[in-house]
């Protein structure tokens, strides 16, 4: 949706199909950047339900990556990951 | 058809049972009260299968109409003055999400000083907000209005207000026809919303944000559609001719086509107008009257070809502007003439504020008036004392 | 409550690529009421951090049926959108059973959309009342609402030279909706480990008629704190008492959470920026009538709930 609709082309009223903001990416406004270590996770998925920009990818109840597109990289899910040991499963690192 | 007594009220609340919409969500206050009582107790007495939904203030009215549209069902209401006013910052979400809503609008003073009586000044502020608005000189009309603003709204997409004029028209008693229930079913058809939001499977978002860059282009076929609505109207007005002979257009013109001078009033003050028409015709004065029907969208074209000829116009304002340059329907009625090669000195009449009557007297004064109308101020306040 | 793994094998409704702050909570609020549902969702949002953000033209997060009509009316509008339902199911037009949710601010609930609210709790729609309460109108700079904490630093109730903050304690909404004796009115918080919200989320779709969730949301923009620590915060809240954690099912009212050991204010309150001014010493009597008012209102609250 790079090119401006014209107002011929504008769907019907004041509308939009759902879910277009998949489109939009937001990975550009992180200074940090969430780093997983899928040996250390535990799938607990307290990352995953506290994530503002449902931006952690699962499936079938396993964590399995991080949607840099989307990730604003705010930290919660660093900070609220659960595991000690070794060290917590996702950590923050500076974007370059 | 039926020949029954109704008022106003009546025959709007009738035309309004006899459509069944889905949802009624409506406040009382006067004097459109009735409209929502008298429908209340349709509802109560299962004569309709409405959901109506009795708000707590006509703000929230007008949102539950929007909520209730948008969801996919035909949606009516019912108000005046304050109740218009405390709707007006939802009337231009409505048209923007293209929701054909409708009305029954009975004309109210707006506070202050607060007046329950009739003037235009309610309806008048409501007019830049991509709603139909069309007037009623009588019940009938109040009546038919409402049936034809369903399948003029429908059909164009937008919101569309049917209005009477308070008391004058609403409170009292007259003759009118009805159509037979199936007749207005079949009148109106089964209504199909162009994108309901309770379609599930394919979810659409509505009443988005709009930075510069789309603002401007969504408000676009808004102004479309109104273009639209003026062949609509025609469209529906002579179709409800065909069927119950009664046609409507824009306007009626009442001995106006050998007239030399006229009035252009809305509403209930047509109807006096008439009486004096006749009189001066008999006494061998070519009066003549437009009443306007269609205040929006607004026929200037049409308005401007049968005006013409005329010598003098006096339009009749039943409310004020207060921009010092006349009421709304003078200042748009002089635009419509403005590019004419020969048009006829215009008079405006501001009169009737709050309920002040207009009488035969007065109208006549008018049209004695406009025998020398060069003499005249272009504005004028008719019956205030000073 | 069905278990995080389980919930997490459900669509996502709220897509990623909105442009609310890094760290917001009121997408968290929103991503786990929706995920409560058992039932399609329609959502109505009153004007607010939450609709504006998700909702920039041409780009919409939800992946629900969505409406968004003005600030002070998404009761109103919800109200609407169940009536036609119910009209639409009847004449066999509409099959499906749906739960219908409004999202508003505190600004668009306790304050401009409070009439608004109180109306169709009133009539009994059935329908989910969230109440995303940040304590202040973030959407527009951060101003003060009815909401917002006693002392507390907002654009238009300021922490100056003279005057520390906002004047009044918040007003009690959660009691006021309670008052309504609609059948389910609870008081959450995000961030809590045994995903309070969610659980009331559930319990709430499950009963017919009004139902109010207020949920507190630490805001990071508003109460300036590390953006990480929204979670966190959320808990702190519970923790000191600030926002207790309870429901009113059928007019019993029950503590859903008794902190273990109640915490003073302070470690809420000095993670944030917005009462940065309290920690000056001559300030230290503000600290102590916010204290008594935040025991005050707890006792009161554990009496109703007949834990004494």
């Amino acid at each position: 949706m790079s090119k401006k609709l014209g107002w011929k082309e504008l769907p019907f009223g004041d509308s939009i199909k759902a879910g277009t903001a998949e489109q939009f990416e937001t990975g550009d406004w992180r200074s940090l950047k969430p780093i997983w270590y899928a040996d250390r996770c535990i799938h607990c998925m307290r990352c995953w339900i506290n994530c503002p920009d449902s931006s952690i990818e699962v499936k079938d109840g396993k964590m399995t990556g991080i949607d840099l597109k989307h990730c604003k990289g705010c930290g919660i899910c660093a900070f609220e990951c659960p595991v000690k040991k070794p060290g917590k499963a996702i950590t923050m690192e500076a974007e370059r | 058809m039926a020949i029954i007594a109704r008022t106003g009220n009546e025959a709007m609340a009738e035309a309004m049972r006899q459509i069944n919409p889905d949802v009624v969500a409506a406040y009382p206050i006067t004097p459109a009260t009735e409209v929502v009582m008298i429908f209340a107790s349709f509802v109560a007495d299962g004569l309709v299968s409405t959901e109506y939904i009795p708000v707590e203030s006509e703000h929230s009215a007008m949102s539950a109409c929007v909520g209730a549209s948008a969801a996919g069902g035909r949606v009516m209401t019912a108000t005046s003055s304050q109740g218009l006013a405390l709707m007006y910052e939802i009337l231009p979400i409505a048209s923007a999400l293209r929701l054909p809503i409708i009305i029954s609008e009975v004309n109210r003073a707006l506070s202050g000083p607060i007046n329950i009586h009739c003037d235009h000044s309610d309806t008048m502020a409501a007019r830049d907000f991509g709603w139909i608005q069309i007037f009623s000189e009588d019940a009938q009309e109040a009546y038919d209005n409402v049936l034809q603003c369903l399948k003029i709204a429908e059909k164009v997409k937008l919101p569309a207000m049917a209005t009477t004029d308070g008391f004058i028209i609403s409170h009292c008693m007259s003759k009118i026809e009805t159509l037979e229930d199936d007749e207005v079913k079949k009148f109106v058809g089964e209504y199909s919303p162009t994108l309901p939001l309770l379609d599930i499977k394919e979810p659409k978002t509505f009443g988005l944000l709009d930075l510069q860059d789309y603002y401007f282009e969504h408000k676009m076929p808004v102004v479309e559609a109104m273009k639209e609505a003026k062949k609509v109207i025609l469209e529906v007005g002579k179709e409800f001719g065909e069927k119950y002979g009664r046609e409507y257009g824009f306007f009626e013109k009442y001995r106006l086509d050998d007239a030399e001078v006229a009035i252009v009033a809305l509403g209930s003050t047509a109807g006096t107008a008439k009486v004096v028409v006749d009189d001066l015709r008999d006494k061998g004065v070519k009066a003549g009257l437009l009443k306007l029907r269609v205040f929006r969208p607004f026929p200037a074209e049409e308005l401007a070809e049968v005006l013409a000829p005329l010598k003098a116009v006096a339009i009749m304002d039943r409310s004020d502007s207060y921009n010092t340059q006349g009421g709304p329907l003078y200042t748009e009625i002089r635009s419509a003439l403005f590019d004419l090669a020969k048009k006829p000195k215009l008079i405006n009449y501001i009169y009737g504020l709050g309920g002040r009557d207009i009488g035969l007297e007065e109208i006549n004064s008018i049209y004695t008036d406009l025998a020398s109308a060069e003499k005249l101020a272009a504005v004028n306040y008719l019956g205030v004392r000073e | 409550m069905a278990t995080l793994k389980d919930l997490s094998k459900k669509k996502e409704l709220l897509t990623g690529g909105h442009r609310a702050c890094a760290g917001c909570g009121a997408t968290i609020v929103a991503r786990q009421v929706m995920l409560a549902s058992d039932k399609p969702i329609v959502v109505v949002a009153a004007t607010g951090c939450l609709e504006v953000t998700t909702t920039i033209f041409p780009y919409s997060a939800w992946n629900v049926p969505f409406l968004h009509n003005a600030f002070e009316n998404a009761a109103a509008t919800l109200s609407g959108v169940t009536a036609a339902y119910e009209a639409l199911k009847k004449k066999g037009k509409i099959k499906d059973d749906i739960n219908f949710v409004a999202f508003g601010g505190d600004g668009g609930t306790y304050d401009i959309g409070l009439q608004s609210l109180s109306g169709a709790m009133e009539r009994g729609h059935n329908l989910l009342y969230v109440c995303y309460n940040n304590q202040a109108y973030m959407n527009t700079g951060v101003q003060r609402s009815s909401a917002t904490a006693r002392a507390a630093h907002t654009t238009t109730e300021p922490a100056g030279k003279v005057k520390p903050g906002k004047d009044r304690f918040p007003k009690d909404l959660t009691g006021i909706m309670a008052a309504h004796n609609i059948p389910y009115v609870g008081q959450s918080v995000i961030g809590m480990v045994n995903n309070d919200l969610i659980k009331k989320a559930e319990k709430a779709f499950s009963i017919n008629g009004p139902k109010f969730l207020n949920v507190f949301q630490p805001c990071r923009l508003g109460w300036a704190y590390k953006p990480e620590e929204t979670l966190e915060l959320g808990r702190l809240a519970a923790d000191t008492c600030i926002w207790p954690l309870y429901e009113v099912v059928d007019g019993v009212w029950k503590l859903t959470y008794k902190p273990r050991e109640k915490k003073p204010v302070t470690d809420f309150m000095f993670k944030q920026e917005r009462f940065r001014h309290l920690k000056k010493p001559e300030n230290k009597h503000i600290i102590d009538e916010i204290q008594n008012e935040v025991d005050r209102r707890w006792e009161e609250l554990r009496k109703r709930c007949g834990d004494m």
